[in-house]
């Protein structure tokens, strides 16, 4: 039987614990790992190995955490994404939202599009496709 | 005083598993101060210990073509003291490796009694470190380093 959302999203809870030493009820969907749970850079990787081990998946480099795009000045101008870039960060982490971020596209603000929401969706299209 | 927290390994399956051993002596300057009149192997370089077999095995994986940098201590667990005269035994397999860097999960045993458990992340550096150039040489595995392998691989062949 398919894993539920409610269920998938325990199970990200516990890997953000023991990964971040963050407490359960800090773990909530609109958390941002990097503001709101203290993640580090070298702890997206350690989340990676982590959801591959917890859920049996493999996550594929770039794919949850994108981080080929800030190189490239077509894409990122003056620190701020330009229309092709935010087309194109879009088109790769369809998991996340971008509701708050596209008004002002600000790379610094781009570890907002990290929220534990983002994990969520993002195990929860993997498991389905 | 030299960097070396093992003194040899005695199992490598590459990829997968290393074994390493170090014998504890008084002659160790730490032990008289940590603590004196009480000599105990301190747990900080119990980890480093396991951190120079499980880094190597993880370098190894790579033919020692990545820097292979601690990221993290994901867990580290003491249940006991070890002392002059004993012998730890650092039991350590790879759990994942990647491109971007690895994570190894180990046990410690003292003169045959389990001690503590010892989970690492290691991180590929030159694969994480976006913008950042490090030295072309790999400064991690220095030759102090290799020739523990190498004497280990050496023993294997004469069947020591």
């Amino acid at each position: 039987m398919p894993m539920s959302r409610e269920e998938i999203f325990e199970n990200v809870r516990d890997t953000l614990v023991d990964a971040l030493a963050v407490e359960p009820d800090e773990v909530t969907e609109g958390a941002t790992l990097t503001g709101d749970l203290g993640a580090e850079s070298i702890d997206f990787l350690d989340i990676v190995f982590r959801l591959e081990k917890s859920f049996d998946i493999k996550i594929p480099r770039g794919e949850l955490f994108p981080d080929d795009l800030l190189n490239n000045p077509d894409y990122v101008s003056n620190g701020k994404f330009t229309p092709t870039g935010l087309s194109q960060i879009k088109k790769a982490m369809p998991h996340a939202d971008f509701s708050g971020f596209e008004s002002d596209p600000d790379v610094n603000k781009m570890p907002d599009l990290f929220t534990v929401k983002t994990l969520v969706n993002y195990i929860e299209a993997k498991l389905a496709a | 005083m030299r960097w070396i927290w093992i003194d040899k390994f005695v199992e490598f399956e590459s990829g997968r598993r290393a074994v390493a051993v170090k014998n504890l002596t008084l002659a160790e300057e730490h032990l008289h101060d940590h603590f004196p009149g009480y000599p105990v192997m301190p747990a900080s370089l119990m980890i480093e210990g396991m951190a120079q077999t499980a880094g190597i095995l993880v370098g190894e994986a790579r033919d020692f073509s990545e820097k292979v940098i601690l990221a993290k201590v994901k867990l580290a667990r003491f249940e006991g003291v070890a002392r002059p005269g004993e012998q730890l035994r650092f039991e350590t397999v790879i759990e994942s490796i990647t491109p971007e860097g690895a994570t190894t999960s180990g046990k410690i045993l003292c003169d045959g009694r389990p001690l503590g458990q010892v989970d690492i992340m290691f991180s590929h550096i030159d694969q994480n470190m976006s913008g950042l150039n490090f030295p072309q040489e790999n400064f991690v595995f220095t030759d102090e380093f290799r020739n523990l392998l190498t004497t280990y691989q050496v023993r294997r062949r004469e069947g020591v």
